[in-house]
This record gives C-alpha cells, structure tokens and sequence, in this order.
C-alpha cells in the first residue's frame, strides 16, 4: 500500500484526473446553463460524438487544430438548434427529444465516419504545453500547468461561467428564465430567446468536450467513443448541484478516483479490477448522497414555456 | 402563429438536409443508425442463389479488435467466392444489448440466412434458443467452444482464438525490446478472449525475463477509449517502455503510445495504421479457414457440430510484423523461436 502513496505515485494521479476532467467540464458547464434556463438537454453525448467527428475530420483533412475546434463548436451549435427548435418551440417532452438527438447524434456521427474515413486514423493533436514559469512550481506545477491547451480552457471555463451566470446581465435573464419564466416574461425576458442561447451555447461546449478527446486526450475518431461520458456529464451538473464550482468539484471527484484506480491496479495492489472500476462510481453515489443539498433544481426545469395570452 | 409557421419550416428544411446527407448511405457498403443497425450489401442480380452469412457483433466493422477480424475475415472469404453475386454479408453493430442481439438473431434466422452468426460470447443462450425454432438454419457462435452436441443440437458451430499463444509470442517481444524493466498492458474486461491474451503475454515476458513487472490495467470496459488513454498514459509515468492491449477500446492507448514514443505490441486485428513507426507487430485473426470450411460443411449438408479453434499451427492466428518499425534481427529470431516452439507443442503456454 505504501507505494501508492509516494509523491510521484500523487503526482500522476493528480495529473491524469485534471486531463481526465477536460471533456466532462466542458460537457457539464454547458449542460448547466441549459438546465439553469429550463432546458434539460440529455443529447450530450450525441452532440459530442458529432463535436468529435467534426473536429477530427477538419484536422484529418486540414492538419488545422483551430479550425478543428471551430468546426466542432459550429456543428454543436447546430445540434443545439435542432434541440431548442424542438423542445423549445415545438415544447416537445425534453427528456424524449434529448435521447432522440443522442441516437440521432450517435447514428449520424458513425455514418459520417464510415462514409468519409472508413477507418481507424489518428492525427496529431493538442500537445501538452508547459506555461512558463508556472510549471516549475513543485506539485501544482508539474499537475496543472503541463497540459493541452483545451485542458486550460476547460478550466478556465469554469470561473468564467460563472461570472457570466452570476455577474452579467444574461446571466441573470438565464436565472430568472429557469426559476419563473411567467415573472421574467412580464419584465420583458423573451424566455424562448434565452432558451434557445442557452441551448446552443451548451450544446457548442458539448461538441468542444467531444472534440477534446477526439484532437485533445486521444487524437483519434471511433465509434461511440464517448461511451457514455455526455451521459455522466448531466449527472454532474446535478451532482454540482447547478453552479459551476460545483461541477468542477464533482468531475475532479469523478476524474481523479478513475485516476487512483488504474493506478491501483498497475500498482498491481491485490484489489479485484472489477472493484477497483467500480470505485469511481460507487464514491460518486456516496459523495452525492452524504453532500447536504442547498440548492434546489431551476424550478421551471423541463417545463416549456407557453405564454398565458 | 407566423413564427410557428417559419420554425416549422426551418425544421422541414433542416429535416430535408439531414436526408440529403444520408442519401448516398444507400449506396455506401456500410450503414448505421444509432444502438442497432443492419445492413444487407448484396445484390440479387447473380443467377445463382448467394450464400447468405448474417452477423451480429458487439462494436463495429471498424473496430480495429474483435468484430473487424471476422467481417475482414467474410469480405476476404467473399471475394474468393466471386464477389456478392456469391455471398451476401448482413451485419448488425453495436449490439452490446444482448436483448437487441437476441432479435436480430431470431430476424436474421427467419429472413433466410444460411449461417447466423452470434459474435459475443454473451450471445450464447439467446442464440441457443433461436437454433431451437430454426432447426434448418446454420448458427456459429464465438467465443466458444460449445457447439450444443449434448443438448441435441446439429446446427450450431463454435469458434474461438487461443489468443494466448500469439499473446505468448508479443510476450517475448516486448521482454526483448523492454529496457526498463516494466511492460504495460491495457486490458477491457478480466474475461473471454482479452484475459486469454494477456495471461499467454504475461507468459511470454516471463518466459524470456523473470525480472520484468508485468503491470496490467483493465478499465472494465470494452468501449471506454477515453479511459484507456489514460491506462495507457498511467502506464508509461509508471516506467512502462512497452505497451499492448486488447479490445476496441485500444485506439486510445495506441494513440498515447504514440504521442509519447512507446512501441505497441496489437493483437485481434493490425493496429499499425494508429501508429506507424512504433507498432512492433500485430498478432491476427485470420478467420477465413473457418469460414470457408464452415460454408462447405454447410452446402454439403451440413449444419453445425464443429468447435474451431484459431491457431498459429493451423495458421489461424499470425504474428505480422510490421515493416515500419526496426525489429533487431534477434527478437524477430526469438519470436519466430517461440511461434515454431507452440507449433511443435516444446513450447506450452502455461495458463493461470
């Protein structure tokens, strides 16, 4: 046991679950401002499988990463328009349309791939950059200072969603739109505009998190490589109970426990791989049922809005 | 109302763009829409009757492990037989519901097919169950060695790799090419055919340096790429100079052996594209004898009965290396050593 527990055994714990926390902080963030204006989108994943693929493809054709991520944001920026153009306007049930856009997402994700690429192909992707100065701080350098540049973004997301949900003017109409839509329409919020803002700007984060894996942390396109991630992603914003900093503690939680088990198991500690896979689930569970709750859910959350005229 | 009207529109638009890019799916060899998909890519325009070969996978064609080696393994069987006019080749993906798996099974079975093929160890009592109502139709199931004898059943074959042996011989690379004295593995689930593999590796170090660690990860997961990059990552801080591992979900490892210079050992099918200059070989499945033997069991007659097991003595299972990479003389010496040792059974890969 006591080799699990050295510095560079930390260390690389520690640095494995910031990079792991890179898609699931995207994802998350995005999902929150949805969910804080009444939309719950459950099409993540889908989103990010099509986010993966439009950012692995424009790289694989152009070796351009920027342009990688553009195009990523842009096609999750669309899906994000076919989910408020249904369930905002057309006030379609938002837990069925969301699973609809994952499947479709899904679907549309793996038929692209087989008819443009055909093949398992890697490119080369967002290499890991050291910050100057920072990462030669012992520990907190060499853990948050030495990785790829959409890593540092996913976490800078984080307080800058915030400030905007805290401290700007939209932020305020996304608060008031998901807590009493009827109160902000009467002030003159149009609640249908805030819902679809906010549903496209989740869903352009949600194709981001797709494409910081697929030109990011593994620099290749498969098939469902998501795996579910968008899917824990929702969960986190729950687990963090709708405010960003929230999210961020739940998605280390989660990323660094993943983290801690596969080195348990290199480590080759006689623990059964099958427990140790479960631990970041099971710590999950308990961490959200032991956390005291001091935040309600948005009050109008999967309620469309129709206007008493 | 007017606005309503123009959304509507907008969708109609959209809806018809979206279709606009599936169109050309019809002609494309492959189609997938989401959890379950199935695609038939044959034509009737032959004047002979084709064999038909349906088959259910739990990931896809292009998975690059376990479910490519055997449809690669039915195209190539294809072309030998003429082209589609020949053999039609059905398949259905991501049939990691084993509930989806049982339906298309059954749907396959009543549609015709000569030979239903169950591709995931978890198929086997739904596809036990199928082989009862369509006693005329040909089933195989893998992996496995049971092909239901003792229960009466005639129409089911088994297959399987002994995914040990090649295993064994990418052991004995990776112990030669090892330099600091730690090799990684990153496994899927501790079962079937991954399991197989990594205990006939961790043989093959041991074998050939008892002082190796062999570190081996298992994410518990067959599919979990993002996961196995990070296996694959964790590893290499952990000293690992070379890594192999086992299921689809490998891309991932493949491509962070890649980014930080690790050779890679594959094995199910050739993982050399990922990783050109640093895959050191592939141990492949190479399913055509058991295809072609199975489709000539069943045109005389035939239905089931038979367990088949890849081998390297059969030629079954090959260890390619690949060009890409400089193996030293000596470990493809050794390795070749280690593959004519299993042949001519001097060489038994002790099991845990």
């Amino acid at each position: 046991m006591n080799e699990l527990f050295t510095l560079g055994v930390l260390i690389g714990i520690a640095h494995s679950g910031v990079r792991l926390a890179t898609p699931y902080l995207f994802a998350a963030l995005g999902e929150m401002f949805g969910q804080r204006s009444g939309v719950l989108n459950l099409g993540v994943d889908g989103i990010m499988l099509m986010g993966a693929f439009a950012g692995f493809y424009t790289v694989f054709n152009t070796g351009n990463l920027w342009l990688g991520v553009a195009a990523a944001l842009g096609v999750g920026a669309l899906m994000g328009l076919l989910m408020a153009v249904v369930s905002v306007t057309m006030q379609a049930e938002q837990g069925i349309s969301g699973i609809g856009l994952y499947l479709f997402g899904m679907g549309m994700s793996s038929l692209l791939f087989k008819m443009l690429i055909g093949s398992v192909e890697s490119v080369s992707g967002f290499r890991a950059v050291a910050i100057p100065v920072l990462s030669r701080i012992p520990v907190i350098g060499e853990v948050f200072f030495d990785q790829n540049i959409l890593t540092y973004l996913a976490f800078l997301m984080v307080p800058l969603s915030w400030f905007v949900l805290n401290k700007t003017t939209f932020g305020l109409k996304i608060r008031a739109v998901g807590q009493n839509p009827e109160a902000a329409d009467s002030l003159g919020v149009s609640v249908n505009r805030v819902r679809y803002a906010t549903t496209i700007l989740g869903s352009a984060m949600a194709g981001l998190a797709g494409a910081s894996m697929s030109i990011g942390l593994l620099n290749v396109f498969q098939e469902n490589m998501t795996n579910g991630l968008g899917f824990i992603a929702v969960a986190l914003v729950y687990f963090g109970g709708w405010r960003p900093y929230g999210i961020l503690g739940g998605a280390l939680l989660f990323s660094t426990v993943s983290a801690f088990q596969l080195w348990i198991q290199v480590l080759g500690l006689p623990i059964a791989s099958d427990i140790a896979v479960m631990l970041p689930y099971v710590l999950t569970i308990v961490a959200l049922a032991v956390a005291v709750r001091q935040i309600q859910q948005p009050a109008a959350l999967t309620k469309p809005y129709e206007r008493g005229e | 109302m007017k606005k309503r009207l123009w959304l509507i529109g907008l969708t109609i638009v959209l809806a018809m763009a979206l279709a606009a890019c599936a169109a050309p799916a019809a002609d494309a060899p492959a189609d997938d829409n989401a959890a379950a998909d199935t695609e038939a890519a044959g034509s009737e325009d032959a004047t002979a009757e084709p064999f038909r070969v349906a088959i259910v996978m739990p990931s896809t064609i292009t998975d690059l492990a376990w479910s490519q080696s055997m449809y690669d393994g039915l195209v190539a069987v294809q072309s030998e037989m003429g082209g589609e006019g020949a053999m039609e080749i059905a398949y259905s993906e991501n049939m990691f519901n084993v509930a989806d798996a049982a339906a298309a099974i059954r749907d396959y079975a009543a549609d015709g097919y000569d030979l239903v093929m169950a591709h995931g160890t978890q198929y086997g009592n739904s596809m036990f169950e199928v082989a009862t109502d369509f006693p005329e139709t040909s089933f195989a199931w893998g992996t496995a060695i049971d092909t239901g004898a003792d229960e009466g059943y005639e129409n089911v074959f088994a297959y399987e790799a002994n995914a040990q042996e090649g295993g064994y011989v990418n052991g004995v690379i990776a112990a030669m090419i090892n330099q600091s004295g730690v090799i990684g593995v990153v496994g899927p689930v501790e079962a079937g055919d991954a399991k197989l593999y990594i205990d006939g590796f961790v043989a093959g170090v041991k074998a050939t340096n008892p002082d190796i660690d062999v570190n081996i990860s298992y994410t518990g997961n067959f599919g979990d790429t993002a996961l196995a990059a990070e296996a694959a990552n964790t590893h290499i801080k952990a000293g690992a100079d070379v890594l192999t591992g086992s299921a689809q979900q490998v891309v991932g490892a493949v491509g962070v052996a890649k980014e930080a210079g690790v050779p890679w050992l594959g094995t199910q099918s050739a993982q050399t594209s990922l990783a050109p200059d640093l895959v050191i070989a592939n141990q492949l499945y190479d399913w055509t004898g058991t295809i072609n033997d199975m489709i000539s069991k069943i045109n005389a007659g035939e239905l089931g009965g038979t367990a088949y097991v890849l081998t390297l003595a059969d030629g079954g299972l090959v260890v390619e290396f690949n060009d890409g990479y400089a193996t030293p003389d000596d470990v493809k010496a050794a390795a070749e050593e280690a593959v004519q040792g299993i042949i001519d059974g001097s060489i038994t890969v002790e099991m845990e």
